[in-house]
């Protein structure tokens, strides 16, 4: 079973079978206080997964977490590594590797199988994740589809643009904006999974920041008068 | 768990460091320690998203490290440990993130502790019977702070502490001010060796009778600060050549001068013959000199850890965790968070009932 975090907006943390059954979820939708809630967050999802999948009542098991994963954002970095943090510590005390996973990726797994459920035909045009980072900015990532592993395919992003130019940049790409408010960590862990099956990496080790760090160098020394 | 020597692995991420530290009741058995400060130094100052960037790359590599320094193994463990504040609200929700989830993922119980009272911890660590009460002088970039420290697990009294810079905050910037690069203290001390300290006298900060009513354990480096900058704009104004040897050395006497008075003022008041210095500016030799030779003075004995357990470490974290499991503390609550300006008296934050 995969054990998903993500802190990119709000806290989620699921635990998920391999084919993507999820056995528990447990979130908080609030921005702020990802560190106050992912202990409660994570032992809340692991008691609900011992009792099989949501909507089952199985005598409890023992939950075999075999993989970690991790929404890498983007997202406010404060609240962001906070889940990284915590799913790589988890992973380090039961000796577990971490899958790094972009949580725009998930979102867009999350549009793509809630479309596919309500027309199993149909094909989404493409569309583009869209999530608040702040100052007056939005995060986007633009996707066509899923590939062969069941991956959404990226075909552009993730990136910055003013909240103003957001609709001008997307229409350049032709891409439909999905605003997306809450990443789901059963997505994050079921691309994971999908990610694991075919032997690919979908994010590096560092978070999807997409700014440098705000810093103010030091002025020359000033006068102070006398 | 053995209650009188728990082993405990003590997660302290408030500044620029990320300490890891593993201890088994009073015997420290790591204390691993990845700065970020060279990272900082072309900003002349800590840079809290720098830091707390740093802290999430150097977490996992530096527990590992630990654990394999302490010839342990993580499920061994008794207890984690974590500090909570106060110090850089980003750069604590990194340790606070790692410390809960490791605790659920070993079943372990968390205590989340402060900072301050860790570095008093510290001294446990150093193998001597430790006496209380004591009053404690911690010093660094992040904090200049008074204590009376009556017991390490149940009463901590803040005195005084910094209404402006912390003391390490004003080396660097007068470093900076003399041209010299970051961090501040060890190269204001090798400035200052061939200067005379008697040579300006600079201000003493909250230190005239005026101030000593209000704020008599108080400290402010700001007006130090500006008389140092002011100093050498008339000095270079009036053509003469600024002996940095000599303005290094009487900056740093300034300091040294106002936190080894208060510092035993405080014992002589509250009638305590010991002294704990802590924290990482306890690393200028000149600050160590005054203190001891006026101690001496004084009759005060002084205590001073190692320097690698008066800078940040987790293992002052991981002490301090260890004596409130032996005073039969319950673990914190999994709901506590960050807390930049956690006050001294909250030495174990979110006790369980
Ligand atoms: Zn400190």
């Amino acid at each position: 079973m995969i054990l998903g975090i993500d802190t990119s907006l709000g806290t989620a943390v699921a635990v998920v079978e391999s084919d993507g059954v999820v056995r528990a979820e447990a979130s908080s939708g609030n921005p702020l206080g990802h560190a106050e809630v992912i202990g409660t967050l994570l032992q809340t999802a692991l008691a609900d997964a011992a009792h099989g999948a949501i909507g089952q009542t199985a005598a409890a098991e023992t939950v075999e977490i075999t993989y970690v994963a991790a929404g890498m954002g983007p997202g406010p970095f404060t609240g962001l590594r906070v889940g990284i943090a915590a799913a790589r510590a988890f992973a380090l005390g039961r000796g577990l590797p971490v899958v790094a996973v972009p949580s725009h990726d998930a979102a867009a797994l999350g549009v793509l199988l809630a479309a596919a459920l309500a027309d199993p035909f149909g094909e989404t045009p493409r569309f583009a994740v869209v999530t608040d980072a702040r100052r007056r900015e939005f995060a986007y990532s633009v996707y066509d589809g899923v590939d062969d592993d069941g991956i959404p395919v990226r075909v552009a992003g993730p990136a910055l643009a003013p909240r103003d130019d957001i609709d001008a940049v997307l229409a350049g790409l032709a891409a439909e904006r999905r605003d997306v408010a809450t990443v789901s960590a059963a997505m994050v862990a079921t691309l994971a999974a999908r990610a694991v099956a075919a032997g690919r990496e979908l994010a590096g080790p560092e978070p999807l920041y997409l700014r440098a760090p705000d810093v103010t160098l030091p002025a020359p020394r000033k006068a102070v008068g006398a | 768990m053995s209650a009188a020597e728990p082993l405990v692995l003590g997660i302290e991420t408030s500044c620029d460091e990320t300490g890891i530290g593993i201890v088994r009741g009073r015997t420290l058995l790591s204390n691993t320690i990845a700065s970020s400060m060279d990272e900082h130094a072309r900003y002349g100052g800590v840079v809290p998203e720098v830091a707390a960037r740093a802290h999430l790359e150097a977490l996992q590599p530096t527990i590992e490290a630990a654990v394999a320094e302490a010839g342990i193994t993580l499920d061994e463990l008794d207890a984690i440990a974590v500090t909570s504040g106060p110090g850089l609200a980003g750069a604590l929700m990194v340790g606070v993130g790692a410390a809960k989830a490791l605790a659920v993922s070993l079943d372990k119980p968390l205590y989340a502790v402060n900072h301050l009272v860790g570095h008093i911890a510290a001294d446990i660590l150093t193998g001597d019977e430790v006496e209380y009460p004591t009053i404690a002088l911690l010093v660094s970039g992040g904090h200049t702070s008074l204590l009376l420290v009556r017991d390490l697990v149940s009463d901590v009294e803040l005195l005084g502490e910094t209404l402006d810079d912390a003391a390490g905050e004003a080396f660097d910037k007068i470093a900076r001010i003399l041209g010299l690069p970051y961090p501040g203290g060890p190269e204001i001390d090798r400035a200052a060796a061939t200067g005379d300290p008697q040579a300006i006298r600079f201000p003493r900060g909250l230190s005239r009778a005026s101030d000593l009513a209000e704020h008599r354990y108080d400290f402010s480096f700001s007006g130090l600060k500006t008389a140092v900058a002011r100093w050498i704009e008339q000095a270079e104004a009036s053509g003469a050549d600024v002996d940095t040897a000599d303005v290094a050395a009487s900056f740093r006497e300034a300091v040294v001068d106002v936190l080894v008075t208060k510092a035993l003022d405080a014992c002589t008041r509250h009638d305590v013959p010991r002294l704990l210095l802590g924290g990482g500016v306890i690393a200028n030799r000149r600050l160590r000199d005054v203190a001891l030779e006026r101690a001496a003075a004084a009759g005060v004995a002084v205590r001073i850890p190692p320097l690698s357990l008066c800078t940040d470490n987790g293992a002052m974290i991981a002490a301090l965790a260890a004596q409130l499991i032996a005073h039969g503390r319950r673990p914190s609550t999994l709901e506590f968070g960050a807390d930049s300006t956690l006050p001294v008296t909250e030495i174990q934050i979110a006790e369980g009932a």
